[in-house]
């Protein structure tokens, strides 16, 4: 591997790394701050898809998708923690991830009724299409660059009403110590409700940029939802840093790991994910 | 409306009846006529695999109506299972068809993983199995037997002949990737035979974990290889991602992308401007210029409102198979050897080209090279005609 291509598959890395954290910061916010363990992250990842696909499709402007998309997906988050995860905090875990799983079926199903079982395909918007030349044979898709962009902007975003608002106190507050918050008048049931939406509305919009990446089909959500609890777990549940690093390190693993060692491919990132709790049970930074 | 009917009148209705019913009886020609044929369909209605089951269901109901919903004069009953494309219930669904439900012929299925489950029956059980999609090689090569047929293709078949095709076109180097599976090794592999056998030379194997379709890292190592050319197997949402980073890595412009026609089928609009130029092999497009394959597309429109596509046609193939075979029996299916013996010995005229059995039951077919223009697949030419699969290690073929 010459110079050159080692700055590509680092660029590869990164770029896969952001989008991974994207998608897992969610899950490791809703898990850390509200301890729910919602499986459902990624059919939330593929309603996104989904629904830029159809938005896409009635009104040919991607712009125009993302933004009817977007609350439609708080929306969903709302009536998910309102109607049905409301009734299990003082519940087993287990039940959480019951109904959680349950609902990735149900959803499943309901994509398969709705849009059919047909891949599909969202074209990337004319404003990002072009893509800029590295080498002789390689070229770089300017809408990749954007979405790290995007990317780290709301890592930087979420950096910031996590440690720098009023809200973001109260988040901090209410994951250590639930009941003192509660005791000083803040009322965690919307705080919860809002949590479980941005939750939502994260995976949502992962799947949203990612759909003109990649395709959008049924099922899509399943191998997403996996590759973000092995994120989620090396970064220590619950911990929005933990995520960021995690999701670079899974990205450089997953980017490197098949080039080098081939034959390990497909269980690289889980072997990473083994070593990482043998030195460090709680994960990164648990 | 009153009942007019005269005397003049009903003599004529009671000839028409009379003869319909003499006529019923030569077809059928004995006591069994009074027992359906029983078909048990086993494939997948839900999931990523619903559209291809659907679509194989179709074109088998069109072949039997289209011979007035009889199979050698005698009923059609379908008993139908929803195979959920899951490779551990595939045993017990076999044993449900043949045990259960009796059933005379069990066609499916279209995942080769469900396929194992079921050839394992079959060969137990001696029932006889058409299978109308399921690729793997070992169907119709370690695992053949008199009671096992398909109508759809080997891995082999369709890659082998893109070997020669890429010789031909002046590649001397190719790197090849497909999903770390059984199909695409097989597919893989049988590109690579045929293109050393030409005389070129594979640069590079990639394998990448199924189901991931997160390509980016081995695009870089491709376009720093710079080999003449890629061949590439994926399917349905793998296909449509791998086609789409291909192009827009820029790699597309200098190392043009081949593949087997199962990456460019099906997936065309979800594809896009990105899968423009790219040539793959198969035993069928939608546009074949054959008088057969028109008079199949308009029947299958008129039936069912959508474009047949290939999997409509193997399910087609299974049913024209079964009507000439029962046809020729006149319906009488109870000697099983003689049974088997007939449906051997089918020439099928098929949408894709006529076709019949190799000695290891597996379609002896012609192979087209086909390009993505304007967003179809056009036939180039004719890759190979009557491509036999070697059926390594099939006692039959011997």
């Amino acid at each position: 591997m010459d110079f050159t291509t080692i700055l590509i598959q680092l660029l590869n890395s990164v770029q896969y790394g952001l989008l991974l954290f994207l998608i897992s910061s969610g899950l490791t916010l809703v898990f850390g701050i509200m301890g729910v363990i919602n499986l459902a992250h990624g059919a939330m990842y593929m309603i996104g898809a989904y629904l830029t696909y159809a938005f896409v499709d009635w009104t040919g402007s991607f712009g125009l998708a993302l933004l009817l998309g977007l609350p439609v997906m708080l929306v969903v988050g709302i009536i998910i923690e309102r109607f049905l995860i409301d009734h299990l905090y003082k519940k087993d875990h287990l039940f959480q991830v019951l109904l959680t799983f349950g609902l990735i079926l149900i959803l499943n199903d309901l994509q398969s009724l709705i849009w059919g079982n047909d891949t599909h395909g969202v074209p990337i918007p004319d404003l990002l299409s072009g893509s800029i030349t590295l080498t002789d044979t390689m070229q770089y898709p300017i809408y990749r660059l954007s979405v790290s962009a995007i990317c780290l902007v709301l890592a930087v975003a979420m950096y910031w009403v996590i440690q720098k608002t009023r809200l973001g106190m109260t988040i901090r507050a209410g994951a250590s110590n639930r009941e003192m918050v509660e005791s000083l008048g803040i009322n965690v049931r919307t705080l919860f409700t809002i949590i479980f939406a941005a939750g939502v509305a994260l995976a949502g919009f992962g799947g949203m940029i990612s759909a003109p990446l990649s395709s959008v089909y049924p099922g899509m959500g399943d191998s997403v939802l996996i590759i973000c609890l092995v994120v989620v777990v090396i970064g220590g549940i619950g911990s929005i840093k933990g995520a960021f690093w995690g999701a670079m390190l899974v990205g450089l693993v997953s980017t490197f790991g098949p080039i080098l060692i081939p034959s390990l491919a497909s269980v690289m990132v889980y072997l990473v994910m083994a070593i990482v709790l043998l030195v460090k049970p709680r994960g990164l930074f648990a | 409306m009153k009942n007019t009917l005269n005397y003049k009148g009903f003599t004529r209705k009671f000839r028409q009846i009379a003869l319909a019913g003499i006529a019923g009886a030569l077809v059928s020609g004995g006591a069994f006529a009074a027992e359906p044929v029983k078909l048990g369909v086993m494939l997948p209605y839900t999931g990523t695999y619903a559209a291809l089951g659907d679509a194989i269901t179709k074109g088998l109901e069109l072949a039997i109506n289209e011979n007035g919903g009889k199979l050698g004069g005698r009923d059609v009953e379908f008993v139908t299972i929803d195979s959920e494309a899951n490779p551990g219930k595939a045993p017990q669904n076999m044993n449900r068809l043949i045990n259960g439900e009796g059933a005379d012929v069990v066609i499916g299925p279209v995942h080769s993983g469900v396929a194992m489950g079921m050839l394992k029956m079959a060969r137990q059980e001696g029932a006889i199995m058409i299978i109308p999609n399921a690729g793997l090689n070992a169907a119709t090569r370690q695992f053949c037997a008199p009671n096992i047929f398909r109508t759809s293709f080997s891995a082999w078949q369709t890659a082998y002949p893109m070997g020669k095709m890429a010789y031909e076109k002046g590649y001397r180097k190719i790197a090849t990737i497909a999903w770390n599976y059984s199909f695409g090794k097989e597919s893989l592999e049988a590109f690579e035979e045929g293109f050393k056998a030409a005389g070129g030379e594979i640069v590079k194997q990639f394998l990448t974990p199924f189901p991931k379709v997160e390509f980016q890292a081995y695009l870089t190592e491709i376009a720093s290889l710079k080999p003449d050319a890629v061949f590439a197997f994926y399917a349905g949402g793998g296909a449509v991602k791998f086609v789409k980073d291909y192009d827009a890595a820029g790699i597309k412009k200098s190392i043009p992308l081949l593949g087997s026609g199962f990456m460019t089928d099906g997936t065309l609009t979800a594809q896009g401007q990105s899968a423009e130029g790219v040539m793959t092999t198969l035993h069928y497009t939608e546009t074949l210029d054959n008088a057969k394959n028109k008079a199949f597309q308009q029947a299958y429109q008129d039936a069912y409102g959508a474009t047949a596509d290939i999997y409509s046609v193997q399910g087609y193939d299974a049913g024209q198979m079964l009507v000439q075979a029962l046809a020729s029996l006149k319906g009488d299916t109870s000697d099983k050897d003689a049974f088997i013996k007939a449906l051997a010995a089918v020439k099928i005229d098929s949408p894709r080209g006529p076709w019949h059995f190799s000695k290891a039951h597996n379609p002896v077919q012609n192979m087209y090279l086909r390009e993505v223009k304007n967003g179809e697949n056009v036939v180039v030419k004719i890759a190979a005609e009557a491509v036999d699969d070697p059926a390594t290690g099939c006692t039959m073929a011997q």
